[in-house]
Formats: structure tokens, sequence, C-alpha cells
């Protein structure tokens, strides 16, 4: 940089570029008018997004789909209490974002000011880290800072608060040196005598099973994983996050595991002696009933956060690290093995316990998703919203490679998928992205069809619709004796002539027959377009273990597996 | 079961907001804080004396140190660390009752910092133990005010040994 004095924004904007950023998503007001002034002319992609929440769900989006940091821009008071729920998404997720907000003056701080909100307050529980930044000379650093924590470490959301007239005042820019944050990121590389007691023990294993999830994603591991399991022939089963980092349409790979898990996945793990825990953190909706899981295993359990390790589960072998680094160590020392019983039994699981629904007349969603998967290989980039739909994906679409399913896990946040699509896709313009979504969840930011229109981002947008808000619905179906309270959206748009309203193509299926056209059809049209799927309204999603359950025991089978 | 946990954390106007909320978001009880300068007046020392079960604290310190702003969490056995806490007393105690309490005081180290009409203030340092007996023994005046620094504590240097938690 020069020595001539710079704007506070036109640091920012240089902070970002030299941080390697090229796209943001945004939404300008009041705090934030001289940074949209530098951005009107920056070499940087600014996209408008609808509502702050469209921005920060899908800068997660990009993130998770590219591997880099998402960046979003929002203004001070409510545009930034806009982005709370989008943070909260990606903190319980560890994806990597960088939210700036403005803020009224820094004089003006405390006064409740017009458009005033304690944003850095209000997000240090859904941030991995803050800053509120008060005086010029740290602007700098505190961007380059931001960066720096997000994507280290286990990632996660930063955000950056910045009062206008840090805006505006002028300050020489510096040249600032490396990142130093003393105590941050004393990270394991794997202690060599875990990782013997993890090779001894893979060894004496007779019945092992890997339980991989989004750590495996983060940390890029998953080639290590894939050799790994080549060496070892063992079976492996992924959480929600973890889906592709195996593909899942090989013999080893079980699907998910946990509440709405495969039947076989979690089977092989009530069956197993060795869990291998990878980047999880035995969440309630894998782990029911902590008691129940796995009890004749030994378990270990690597990540790269220490906290994580005894959190919820009580680990035989912990080993904290960076899980490319530990399973490359792995690698290397492991045997070739050979494991047929288990595998011929584990096969035989799959058999017997294969994944069903009912093909009659009416329009199964899960037909949908088959086919889906089908017509792409499972190679594309697929997001969800939450709720039904959200599994019917996960149980159906045989992802193939990680970050191609991309959906808010830990957060279960609804009004997620079709931002996040739109990230995806300007991630990755090279891919189709399709986002699966509910009549319920599409509603929440269904506002940002404008943004999809205006850049002619080609997301295919499938609504699974069932006119319930059909997840909740089944609990009430389940646990409180059908009273449909309030989860019955008796009044839906006419999504197709919601999308015809913002100039985007749309598709309406209402028959088994008509759905490998249609989504041929969508795939094939340059940009946007919107399939509206009437599908069967009451499906359930099946297999299903209720809260607090053991990993055998499924809804309308009683324990009878054992 | 109590433990008291000392943090060096980085020096600014936010860090108390981020250690306290951690206690908030995981639902942690905190029994007492004392938050001050060290000898470097970029780094703050926090002394927390929490109350849970082990796996409760390996987790909070787990948490601390995952915290940006913490440089480090030392565990701080009762055993080999020296704690003190700071108590200033204001209890009535009228002409009549005076030479009482300050027979009390003197007895137990507790200066007479205040003396009016119907009160006397005390102020008193000491470890846990001595704080606890200070008061029982003045268990029979009715207390106007009570203010508690809340533990401050440094390792023992003598008893070497260190227990730093690992991982
Ligand atoms: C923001 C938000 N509000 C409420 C919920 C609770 N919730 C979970 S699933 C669900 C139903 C979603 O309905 P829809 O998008 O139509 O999906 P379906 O289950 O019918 O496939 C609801 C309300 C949530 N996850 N997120
Ligand atoms: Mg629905």
């Amino acid at each position: 940089m020069t020595s001539t004095k710079k704007t506070g924004a036109q640091i920012i904007i240089q902070s970002l570029i030299d941080a390697g950023v090229e796209h943001i998503f945004g939404f300008p007001g009041g705090a934030v008018i001289p940074i949209y002034d530098v951005l009107y002319d920056a070499p940087l992609k600014h996209i408008l997004t609808r509502h702050e929440q469209g921005a920060v769900h899908a800068a997660d989006g990009y993130a998770r789909a590219t591997g880099r940091v998402g960046v979003c821009l929002a203004t001070s008071g409510p545009g930034a209490t806009n982005l709370v729920t989008g943070l909260s998404t990606a903190h319980m997720d560890s994806v990597p974002l960088v939210a700036i907000t403005g803020q009224v003056p820094v004089a003006m701080i405390g006064n409740d000011s017009f458009q005033e909100a304690d944003i850095y307050g209000i997000t240090i529980p859904v941030t991995k880290y803050n800053y509120l930044v008060k005086h010029i000379e740290d602007l700098q650093r505190v961007i380059k800072e931001a960066f720096y924590i997000a994507q280290t470490g286990r990632p996660g959301p930063v955000l950056v608060d910045i009062p206008k007239d840090i805006q505006t005042a002028k300050v020489r820019p510096k040249k600032i040196g490396p990142v130093h944050l003393p105590g941050y990121l004393s990270l394991g590389k794997g202690h060599p005598k875990q990782i013997k007691a993890i090779l001894q023990a893979i060894k004496n294993a007779h019945r092992p099973v890997i339980y991989a999830g989004g750590g495996i994603v983060t940390s890029g591991a998953s080639e290590e994983l894939r050799k790994f399991i080549q060496k070892t022939q063992i079976p492996v089963t992924t959480t929600l996050m973890g889906k592709g980092v195996y593909p899942e349409n090989k013999p080893l790979a079980l699907g998910m595991l946990g509440m709405h898990g495969t039947k076989y996945a979690n089977y092989a793990i009530y069956e197993s002696d060795l869990i291998i825990a990878m980047g999880v953190r035995f969440d309630d909706r894998v782990v029911g009933n902590l008691a129940q899981f796995a009890p004749m295993a030994k378990i270990i359990h690597m990540d790269i956060d220490p906290a994580e390790i005894g959190k919820r589960m009580a680990v035989d072998i912990p080993i904290v690290g960076d899980l490319k680094t530990i399973l490359c160590l792995i690698n290397q020392k492991i045997q070739i093995q050979v494991r047929k019983s288990w595998i011929k039994q584990v096969e035989k699981l799959k058999q017997e316990n294969p994944l069903i629904f009912e093909e009659t007349g009416s329009l199964k969603p899960q037909f949908i998703i088959k086919t889906l998967s089908e017509i792409t290989k499972g190679e594309i980039i697929i997001t969800t919203d939450v709720g039904q739909h959200q599994m019917w994906t996960a149980l159906y679409y045989h992802t193939t490679e990680p970050r191609r399913f991309i959906s808010s896990g830990g957060a279960g946040t609804m009004g997620y998928g079709f931002p996040a699509a739109i990230g995806a896709t300007v991630g990755r313009p090279d891919m189709p992205v399709v986002a699966i979504t509910g009549d319920g969840s599409f509603q929440m930011c269904i506002q940002e069809l404008a943004t999809a229109r205006t850049y002619n981002l080609p997301v295919k947008i499938f609504i699974l619709n069932n006119g319930y808000l059909g997840m909740v619905r089944q609990w009430q179906e389940l646990f409180y004796d059908r009273r449909y309270s309030f989860t019955n959206l008796e009044f839906n748009p006419d999504f197709c002539k919601v999308a015809e309203g913002y100039e985007i193509p749309s598709i309406r299926v209402t028959e088994a027959k008509e759905v490998r056209d249609a989504i041929d059809k969508a795939l094939n049209i340059d940009g946007p377009v919107l399939v509206d799927f009437y599908i069967d309204k009451e499906e359930n999603v099946i297999p299903m273990i209720p809260p607090g359950g053991g990993q055998t025991g499924f809804i309308g089978e009683g324990e009878t597996y054992a | 079961m109590r433990k008291i946990i000392s943090i060096l954390v980085r020096n600014h106007p936010g860090v108390l907001s981020h250690v306290a909320g951690l206690f908030t978001r995981r639902a942690y009880n905190i029994e007492s804080i004392a938050a001050g300068e060290t000898e470097n007046p970029d780094v703050t020392r926090i002394t927390i004396t929490v109350s849970g079960d082990e796996v409760i604290f390996e987790q909070v310190t787990k948490q601390l140190r995952k915290l940006i702003d913490v440089i480090r969490v030392r565990d701080l056995k009762y055993a080999e660390s020296i704690t003190r806490e700071l108590v200033l007393l204001t209890i009535y105690a009228g002409m009549e009752k005076r030479q009482e309490v300050i027979m009390i005081a003197n007895a137990f180290g507790a200066s007479v910092v205040d003396i009016a009409e119907r009160t006397i203030t005390l102020e008193f340092v000491g470890n846990q133990r001595k704080i606890d007996t200070i008061l029982h023994a003045l268990e029979a005046f009715k207390i106007k005010e009570l203010a508690r620094t809340g533990i401050v504590a440094l390792p023992l240097e003598s008893q070497i040994e260190q227990h730093e938690t690992m991982l």
C-alpha cells in the first residue's frame, strides 16, 4: 500500500482484497454507506440480496461449497440483527465466515442512537470471535485477524462491527505483520502415543465402524479417509455434515446414522466392537441414548477441538489434532486388512434392512430424490432446507464428494437452503446446484428469488410441497395423538405463479411419471428454475428412532432387534 | 465440588463479556469472579471459582482455553495455591456492643475501618477458611452490608508441582 492516507472504508475493502476475497453478499444501509461507496468501483463482486438473512446464508453456502471464507456485509441495528440466525447457523456447523456490520459513530454508542444495536454483545455466543473497532489504527489488524480466526483451527464465523466514523476517518495504512494471538491455536498434531493405541485397537477389532462427520470435510481429509478405508476395509457411516466424505454408492458406505439414519448404519454401530469417530460431536440427533450407543465397542474419537473430547461421550482413545494430519500418520503405518466375515455381516444388514417406501400411485418424495440421485450420479451440489425433505434427501441422495451436500445441521435453520444455494452457485459456477426445500422453509427466504433472477444464478429450486410443516406434523402424528396444531399450511401461494412474478421459469409436477422429465428439463435450463413437486401430504420420514432412544429402537418395530 | 481457575486474558473491553458469556451459554455456575491487571498491562488475570463435578470442570477449562482472548488457563488446586479474598463488613453494633466486636476483630486479625453511631465496619483478608471462621464468629451481630472481592489466587511456587491440566 502507498503511504497516502486512506479512509477506513478504503482500508476495509483493501483488507478484504488482501485476504483473497472475491465475492461479498450484502445489503446496504446508513451505517455502511462509506463502505458501499468504495465498493461501487472496487474489484470485488458484491451480490445484493433482498434480506440480510439471505446474505449471511449465501455467504455460508459459498463457504461450504468452496472451503473459502464467506463474507457478508450489513448495516447497523436491524441490518446487523438480521444476521444473527445466519451466524448461529454457521457457528453450529463450524463454517468460516466474516460478517462486517456498520455501527453508529463511536461517540454515539450507548445512547440508544438511531439504528444502534449492541451487535457485539448480541453475537458473542453465536460467533467464534467478534470485534468492535473503536480506533481506525486497529482496522487493518482486526480484519486480518478476523480472516485468520475464521478459517484456522475449528473454523467459525467472526463478526467485525465498525462504527461509521471509523469508516470515514483517515489514516496512513501500515504494513502489518503476521497475526499474533498468544494462546490461540496450540493445536495437537495427533499424539504419537495415541496413534499407536489407535493402530493397535484397529488391529484387534473384529467389527469396526467409522463414524465420520463434518470435521473430515473441514480438514480436507476425505482423500486420506478413502485411503484409510481402502486399506482397512472398515464400513463407514456419516453424519448429515459428513455426507460425501466417502462415496455413498460404494459397498462399504452405510449412509447416515442417527435418528433418521439408515437401519443398517445404526445396527452396525450397535454390533460394532470399535467405533472410530472422526470430526463428530456425538450430537443428540445422532446418539439419542448415550448408554445404548455401541454398547460393545471401544471408542476412538479424533477431533481438532479438545473440548469435543468427552463433552457428551466418554471415549477410550481420544486424539486431538487436524484430521488430515492424523489420518496421514495412520495411513503410513496401518497394514492392509481383510475383514471378510464382518463385511459379510454388514452386507447382510444392508440387504435385510433396506431403505423402503411404498410406491403407490401418489407422488412420493423419496422417489423424487432417488431419481435426482440417479440422474446426477450424486455429483452435483445439493443444498437443503430443514424438515422432512432434508431427511429424505439425506437418505436417498447418494453424495459422492465432500462439499456437495450443504445443509444446516446443528442449528436446523429453516430458510437456509435457498440462499445457501445462491452462495454455492456464486462460489462454484462450474457446478449445477439444486436447492431441495419445503413449502414451509422456502417461504422463510423466498424473497431471494429476486437475487437469483438479478444475477441469473442457475439455482434449481425443488420444492417438496406437502402443504405442511411436515416434520413437526410427523412428530405430532407420532407423539401428540395426531393433533396437528398449526402445522397445516392451509394457504400456500401458487409457487409457480410466484416464480412467474420473478420471471423465473417453473414446472409443476404432480405425478411420478413426470418426475424424470421435469428434473432433466430443470437441469438443462440456463439460469434459475423452480420445480413445485406436489408430494404425498402425510408421508413420514422412516426410519426413525424417537428422541432419546437407543440405536436400535426404531419406531413401529419395538425393540425387536437384538 | 468447588474449584479455582486462574486465567490470563488479553486486556480489552470485551473480554469479560466473552468469559462471562461462556459461563451463561454453557450453563456453568460461577461462585466468584475477580479480575485485575497483571504485571503486564496488556494482560488481565481473572480468577474464577466454579462449582460442579469433574466432567463439568474439565469442560469449563477446555471451553475457556478455546476463547480467543484467553492466553492461559490454570487449574489451581487448593493445596498448591495461595488464595485470598478481601471482605468489607458493616454490622449493627451500638456503644454497648462495640468492645465485643473489636475484641473478636482483634482475635482474628480483622481491622476496624469505620465506626458510626450504630454500626462498625470491619475489613479482613484471608483464605476461605479464615473468612468463614470470622463470619461465623460474628454471627450474633446483624449484618447491614457485606462486600466480598471474590477469590484471587496464585500457585504456591514452593510446591513445585503445578498441575497444568493436559490436552
Ligand atoms: C427457523 C425455524 N423455525 C422453526 C423450525 C422448526 N421446524 C423444523 S422442521 C419444520 C417444518 C418444515 O416445513 P417444510 O419446510 O415444509 O418441510 P417439510 O418438513 O414439510 O418437508 C419446522 C417448523 C426450524 N427448524 N427453523
Ligand atoms: Mg412442507
